[in-house]
């Protein structure tokens, strides 16, 4: 198959993935019995009305780890060319691709040291 | 016209084009055919996932599992799939229409692009992107997605709080699994799914990636929210977690997704460190190839199970600090280690030819790759003896210092 025709694969394969898990979706439309009424409307909590706005303030923690997985998902993404040609490469590929990595490491020893892993 | 018509999955192009049809139709409706056989596949096979799911679960804890519906409870699924369309679905007060219907169908649809890029066979496959395994990090990522906007637009404390969990486990196990990944990518040189599996004719890649295998097993059970890191629905916590607004068919999507993720770990860890479709006579005969990969991704797929079925849950700052602070310095370590022996045993002449498909020609660098990677499970297992005797340590003389202090037992009654 041609790079064209693969692509068009995904593509079609995009519009697919949509349409096949809607399909049940549709046909549970048509034969499900549809009586809404307000009680039943009701958010779930634990038996009395829910108090309060539910999107709220969430704990900075997982903004933290957010930050960290970002330094470390885009730094991976530059591997990835160093992979695929390390084959075709001498020993001071390996050179590069340790600095590289070291940089990675030391950005995690500085988040440990700095205790944005602990979950307080 | 009959020489293209004969084997009509293969050459269906051609067959059209003879009976009359332009290149460009004929090349469209082949391509929707292998897109919708490709999707509907895993679609129709999460039916027996999860039959098998609870008969394996059911034989570890001493039961019999469903065997009323059907031969040996096979439609049990079937009779759970009807019941979950006539339901009814409710959309809860305050909930964001929008993104809570969508929710569930792009969970599914992050499964379902994966399949897109499986080399099922030496002649079937999808689409062999010359990324393929960038396409399927990139794509592996849309879970969480999906799994935000179900708990956000839920309207509801519990789905949010599930949610915010989700997402910190799911970004972070994904460190390990793509540092993990970029070994066999050192080894083969490509990025293409179908060249990665060519690459382990001779040596499958668990031999010399014997550690990124281990990791890649972990942190797969963790982004597919497995047992032991399923606190993605810690029922006891979080009563279901993300998914607890769904009724209906919407929860039947997540549920399916959820066996069909985990099926594809499996799938793809066979894929890229059990070898794929290789085996003896793959080359010839391509169905063989597709049992051979069904087969081993059966095997990871039963361990799975039967890990589920035996181990408690973590908690969740014991299974962020596993990640952070073990499993991402072990895989940045092991690395490196990789990358070096390489380099090494391509300076003294003992790498196998790129292409190579001889058992021989693979044994000196997997072996001395396999000893780099023993050595460093070795050095790990000292390290956390050791780490594990000064906690002892500390902890006996923190208690010994006042061992006159009365403890009082009970005193919160």
């Amino acid at each position: 198959m041609s790079l064209v025709n693969e692509w068009a694969f995904i593509g079609v394969f995009v519009a697919v993935a949509w349409v096949l898990p809607a399909l049940p979706l549709v046909v549970a439309r048509i034969f499900q019995p549809r009586k809404p009424n307000a009680i039943k409307m009701q958010t779930y909590e634990c038996g009395v009305e829910t108090v309060g706005d539910t999107w709220v303030q969430f704990k900075v923690q997982y903004y933290i780890y957010g930050l960290i997985f970002l330094v470390f998902d885009i730094e991976l993404i530059f591997l990835f060319p160093w992979a695929m040609a390390y084959n075709r490469l001498d020993f001071f590929a390996f050179g590069a691709g340790f600095l590289f990595i070291f940089l990675l490491a030391d950005a995690l020893i500085y988040a440990w040291r700095k205790n944005a892993l602990e979950w307080a | 016209m009959e020489q293209a018509c004969i084997n009509p999955i293969d050459t269906l192009a051609a067959c059209l084009i003879s009976a009359g049809a332009t290149a460009e139709l004929a090349s469209f409706v082949q391509i929707l055919i292998g897109v919708v056989l490709i999707s509907a596949f895993p679609l129709v096979l999460v039916i027996l996932l999860i039959w098998v799911e609870r008969k394996v679960a059911a034989r570890v804890q001493d039961r019999l599992g469903p065997n009323r519906v059907g031969p040996f409870g096979l439609l049990q699924n079937v009779a759970d799939a009807v019941k979950l369309i006539l339901k009814e679905d409710i959309t809860p007060a305050g909930a964001d229409r929008l993104i809570y219907n969508a929710a569930p169908i792009i969970a599914v649809l992050s499964v379902l692009l994966i399949w897109a890029v499986v080399p099922f066979s030496p002649a079937h496959i999808g689409a062999d992107l010359s990324i393929g395994l960038l396409y399927f990090v990139a794509i592996s990522s849309i879970g969480t997605l999906a799994i935000m906007m179900a708990g956000w637009a839920s309207n509801n404390k519990y789905a949010l709080l599930g949610a915010f969990r989700v997402v910190a486990q799911l970004v972070s196990y994904e460190v390990p699994m793509v540092v993990a990944l970029l070994i066999p990518v050192l080894l083969a040189g490509t990025l293409s799914m179908q060249s990665l599996v060519r690459a382990q004719i001779g040596m499958w890649f668990i031999v010399p990636c014997l550690v990124s295998a281990i990791i890649f097993y972990i942190s797969n059970l963790a982004e597919t929210g497995r047992a032991p890191f399923d606190l993605i629905e810690a029922e006891s916590e979080l009563v279901a977690g993300y998914n607890i607004e769904y009724s209906g068919m919407k929860f039947g999507l997540f549920m399916a997704n959820e066996f069909m993720h985990a099926f594809t770990a499996n799938l793809l860890f066979a894929v890229l460190f059990l070898g794929g479709w290789s085996g003896p006579g793959a080359e010839q005969y391509p169905l063989l190839g597709f049992v051979y990969l069904m087969l081993k991704t059966g095997v990871v797929y039963i361990f799975s199970l039967i890990l589920r079925a035996t181990v408690p849950r973590v908690r969740i700052d014991h299974m962020m600090a596993f990640n952070w602070k073990f499993l991402v310095p072990v895989s940045i370590i092991n690395l490196l280690i990789a990358a070096l022996l390489i380099q090494i045993t391509r300076l003294l002449g003992i790498a196998p030819a790129p292409g190579e498909t001889d058992f021989l020609a693979h044994v000196p660098q997997a072996f001395i790759l396999l000893l780099g990677n023993l050595a460093l499970i070795g050095g790990i297992l000292q390290a956390l003896r050791s780490s594990g005797r000064r906690d002892r340590l500390a902890e006996q003389a923190r208690t010994h210092g006042d061992e006159t202090a009365i403890i009082p037992v009970g005193s919160g009654d």
